[in-house]
């Protein structure tokens, strides 16, 4: 049997993005039109019984999330979408922007049934510049088709998308600064409390959702949550977009149910189909670059957020990098570095100035030259950004360096000794080859 | 945990360090730990500010969990626990200032906040003695060119102070943060300089940085040349927030009177005359008061609004220029003082007015702006030739080793140093139309004012309004201090919904009390206590009017003949230009 199950993919690929009568035709739309039937608080009582938890990288129920913000007795609300999909290796939200917007489109409109809304904003990366057009279209044909806009499927319901984007910056894709960036200013995060639910988009009560979590939405209303669970484990109900890259076989994105383990998902012919060229694999990364990263010993973890949880690993994103043991975990490591200083917003000490000393830790170490001082001293900047920064992009730059150090402290260790096990670092005289 | 705003009526109970606490649940983790008696280290934190957590140094643990939270960020729950002083906490304090130190230049011996310094403070509580990092601050070159403010971007901590004083408070928008990571940076647009931004000088982001990375342009060593050149005949006038705040440099309490002692230093300084602002407050009420009589009279525009605060004068002329009818003509004290100086002085003392250096203490940066501005020089003169603001003065007293706390007191020269309550309390937001409504109810009224006391106007609001019944003539006033509060009246000034006659505008929050040039530290609480000083000084004053000080009188008797004369004119007016943006 197959382990993929096609259940918010399947039109990808087949049918043509923007069209509403292709997309109507292979069952659109079903979804909103039994939400018009349904009360708001039905609709949430579907998502809390999916258990659908927030598909961007925080995990948090989406259920909880909708219930809260119905219950906040100020309008307008506002919908926004986060599409500011941008790390290396998460590319599964591009599958459905680019290949059935209208999916997305459906989901945000149902929100916005729910919760009385009359604009959606999509925050779409502006890196993604031609999705940003097939998206407009979709939106321009299903106001022609009549299902956003004005009188929506004849009812007397009007709502609005708007795709907003920014000039490209990670950082965009934490819920608050992304919510900043829509409204013209710099994108960096803002201090909570007061929750988005409550003070969000133009000071407005505010839904932030993922793209991949939205897209979820009109399945579960026509399905009904139960039948959405049971595709999944007991507590990570349904499906989940995984994208696959670096030393893998197929790179791509596959729809799995949750439940299959990592090596299903790496191994699988359907799936990553292995590592390449006969090599071994060293590690993987999940969930995106803020993600932990796990060895060899660990690929038997069934994939689901409770089993990845007490395996020290995480969902995230649905990132799965593959690496081989032609990698050195340093200069991996130094690459992610790199990424955190180029995206961190700069606000607060820890995240601006701990990435670049890390950076100069794991540079002595890939030329030979750090200490056991500076070993130590790593140990506490990763405590250091982790316990202290001031948003998630902080709290997790060191996650990955952080688990490499449980995973493969003796080749922090050779690299005190210019020994580099991969090869990477040192000539083969400093090797002493 | 729900998404509820906390209610300030509901009272929680939490512990600190294993002290229970009780208190509403909108107190800050910070305010509670003080409350018992613990000083949670701060440095991006400002009690008059809403810039929260951006610095982290004052993280605290909570009980049960491993990410720490920052006590200015957040606001205490029922049955919370937390910790302040747990090894972990220590670390991670210590951690995030090896972070800053690592980027900062370390020159504290050669830096104007040596001794003074939050980071600097904070870096020997925290005994770092040894780098934990190697120290590599950024080349920034000092931008001075301004000649008022001075930016040293590589002290810069990024706290964010000065970017929500200049934006929010002050609605002027000269800097801003920008770039991300280790290039994130406290900047004016495109990097120009402060003099091609919309900036007034206010000096409030000097107010409020916590390091060295924002002071005035220092003149002291002008004056000490001045001083030493016996060719010179160096006269010096005191604005009157001064005398309450330049004790707090020398260990006194926030708003101790210092006239007498700052007379004395002066002197000791080697000063030819000791004269005060404050003369020219009372000779500022005298045509300011009567511009506005003749406005009402003639029909010229009204409201006529106040023009004594050189940052609100920058900011009308960048933000509002089509309001500068409405601003009225009078020079600001300093400036009518510094025309007086050069020609009524000289000729009453038999001085060669070549000779004289007119310099001024002012708890402002911006007046040294304004004491540049071309077309003050209506006697031929510069009007003032030097500012120094409260800290540079304090700075020269301490260079020359007396020991102000231990000096006699000491009284103004006269006739320059002659003035009254009224003009005392300019220094603070509602003194200038306090002072005014003193003076043109005798004059309208011909009747004596029973009360001086105008105690409605008084305090620290940002706008606050009043109604004078002037013999069934009801005038009515408002009082805007800050920037932004400026704005709601002049915008309703513009919407042509005012009904004001008299508007008095201050630039900085709480007026001069609160000026850019006071000493570090000024928080909301020592504006109070500096303001208390003033009108206490005010009520020992045994005349309170300015049209009663007998030196004013005298003034227009001997020179300027009476108010709004040709000579008021030529050297007390000017008149205003809309300024770039």
């Amino acid at each position: 049997m197959s382990k993929i199950n096609k259940l918010i993919s399947s039109n990808c690929g087949v049918i043509r993005p923007d069209s509403v009568e292709d997309y109507v035709k292979a069952g659109g739309y079903e979804g909103l039109k039994k939400a018009f039937t349904m009360t708001p608080e039905e609709i949430i009582s579907e998502v809390k019984k999916a258990k659908l938890l927030g598909r961007g990288g925080a995990a948090y129920p989406a259920g909880s999330k909708w219930e809260q913000l119905l219950a906040i007795p100020e309008f307008p609300k506002y919908i926004v979408i986060n599409a500011d999909e941008g790390e290396p290796g998460t590319f599964k939200d591009k599958l459905l922007l680019s290949q059935d917007p209208l999916r997305v489109i459906e989901g945000m409109t149902i929100s916005g049934h729910v919760f009385s809304s009359h604009d959606g904003y999509i925050y779409i990366r502006g890196e993604y510049r031609a999705i940003q057009k097939v998206f407009q279209s979709a939106i321009d044909n299903a106001v022609k088709a009549g299902y956003l806009g004005t009188n929506i499927m004849g009812t007397d319901f009007e709502f609005n998308i708007h795709i907003m984007t920014g000039a490209g910056a990670y950082v965009c894709g934490e819920n608050s600064a992304l919510l900043n960036s829509i409204e013209g200013k710099a994108g960096r995060p803002r201090i909570k409390p007061p929750h988005l639910a409550e003070v969000g988009l133009f000071l407005m009560p505010t839904l932030v959702n993922n793209v991949e979590s939205i897209a979820n939405i009109p399945t579960i209303v026509l399905d009904g949550g139960d039948k959405y669970l049971s595709y999944g484990t007991k507590d990570s109900g349904g499906t989940k977009l995984i994208c696959l890259s670096g030393n893998a076989v197929n790179r791509g994105v596959y729809e799995i149910p949750f439940g299959v383990s990592l090596r299903d998902a790496i191994y699988d012919p359907e799936m990553g189909g292995g590592v390449p060229n006969g090599k071994k694999l060293k590690f993987f990364h999940l969930g995106g670059q803020s993600g932990p990263i796990g060895a060899e010993a660990q690929l038997d973890t069934m994939y689901c957020y409770k089993a990845l949880r007490n395996a020290g690993l995480s969902v995230g994103s649905g990132a799965i990098v593959v690496m081989d043991e032609d990698v050195c975990v340093i200069d991996y490591l130094k690459g992610v570095t790199e990424f955190f200083i180029h995206e961190s917003c700069g606000k607060c000490t820890p995240c601006r100035e701990g990435n670049k000393q890390i950076y100069a830790i794991l540079c002595k170490l890939s030329e030979g030259e750090a200490t056991k001082e500076d070993m130590a001293v790593l140990k506490r900047m990763i405590d250091t950004m982790t316990n202290t920064s001031f948003c998630g992009l902080g709290q997790s730059a060191a996650v990955a360096l952080n688990t490499c150090w449980k995973l493969f402290k003796a080749e922090f260790e050779d690299h005190l000794h210019k020994k580099c096990p991969a090869q990477v670092c040192f000539t083969e005289q400093e090797r002493g080859e | 945990m729900g998404h509820h705003a906390s209610d300030p009526n509901k009272i929680v109970n939490i512990t600190i360090d294993g002290i229970p606490v009780s208190c509403p649940e909108t107190t800050l983790i910070l305010d509670a730990a003080k409350m018992v008696g613990i000083d949670i280290p701060v440095l991006c934190y400002h009690p008059d500010l809403k810039v929260r957590a951006t610095c982290r140094v004052c993280v605290v643990e909570m009980k049960g969990q491993r990410k720490l939270k920052t006590a200015c960020g957040n606001e205490v729950w029922d049955g919370a626990e937390f910790i302040t002083n747990s090894p972990s906490v220590r670390q991670a304090r210590k951690d995030v200032l090896e972070l800053i130190l690592a980027e900062h230049p370390q020159d504290c011996l050669q830096c104007i906040r040596s001794t003074n310094c939050e980071l600097q403070q904070l870096a020997r509580d925290f005994g770092i003695s040894k780098p934990l990092f190697a120290n590599q601050p950024k080349q920034i070159p000092i931008e001075d060119s301004n000649g008022v403010i001075v930016r040293d971007m590589e002290k810069c901590v990024k706290c964010g102070r000065c970017v929500e004083m200049c934006q929010e408070v002050q609605t002027v928008g000269a800097i801003n943060t920008a770039h991300r990571s280790v290039e994130y940076e406290v900047t004016t647009a495109f990097d120009r300089p402060l003099q091609d931004t919309t900036c007034v000088y206010c000096g409030q982001c000097i107010a409020v940085c916590p390091v060295g990375a924002l002071y005035e342009k220092d003149d002291s060593e002008k004056v000490w040349q001045a001083l030493a050149d016996a060719d010179k005949h160096v006269i010096v006038q005191v604005a009157p927030a001064v005398r309450v705040a330049l004790g707090e440099e020398f260990g006194m309490g926030s708003g101790s009177i210092a006239t007498g002692k700052m007379v004395a230093a002066l002197r000791r300084l080697g000063f030819d005359k000791v004269f005060d602002t404050d003369f020219a407050a009372d000779v500022t009420i005298m045509e300011e008061g009567s511009e506005l009589l003749e406005r009402m009279s003639h029909g010229g525009a009204l409201p006529l609004i106040t023009s004594c605060s050189p940052g609100w004068v920058n900011f009308v002329e960048t933000f509002y220029p089509d309001l500068l009818p409405n601003v009225s003509s009078c020079k600001s004290p300093q400036q009518m003082f510094g025309a007086l100086a050069k020609t009524y002085y000289p000729q009453k003392a038999g001085i060669d007015a070549s000779k004289i250096v007119s310099v001024s203490i002012m708890p402002c940066v911006a007046k040294k702006y304004e004491s540049a501005r071309p077309e003050m020089n209506g006697s031929g003169y510069r009007d003032v030739d030097i500012v120094l603001t409260t800290r540079e003065l304090a700075r020269m007293i301490k260079q020359s080793g007396f020991d102000f706390n231990k000096l006699t007191d000491e009284e103004f020269d006269a006739p320059l140093g002659l003035s009254t309550g009224a003009a005392v309390i300019f220094g603070t937001s509602g003194g200038v139309m306090e002072a005014a409504l003193r003076t043109v109810y005798e004059v309208v009224t011909g009747k004596e004012l029973a009360n001086v006391d105008f105690d409605g106007i008084r305090g620290l609001a940002g706008v606050k309004e009043a109604e004078v019944d002037l013999d069934g003539q009801k005038v009515k006033v408002a009082i805007a201090n800050g920037l932004k509060n400026a704005r709601q009246i002049l915008d309703k000034i513009r919407a042509g919904e005012c009904e004001y006659q008299f508007v008095e505008i201050m630039c900085c929050p709480g007026g001069c009390i609160g000026g850019g040039g006071q000493p570090w530290g000024t928080t909301a609480a020592t504006k109070e206590a500096r303001m208390a000083g003033l009108y206490q000084a005010d009520r020992e004053t045994p005349i309170r009017q300015s049209h009663k000080n007998p030196a004013v009188k005298a003034l227009y008797e001997e020179f300027l003949g009476k108010p709004l004369s040709h000579k008021s004119h030529e050297l007390l007016h000017t008149h205003y230009h809309p300024r770039h943006k």
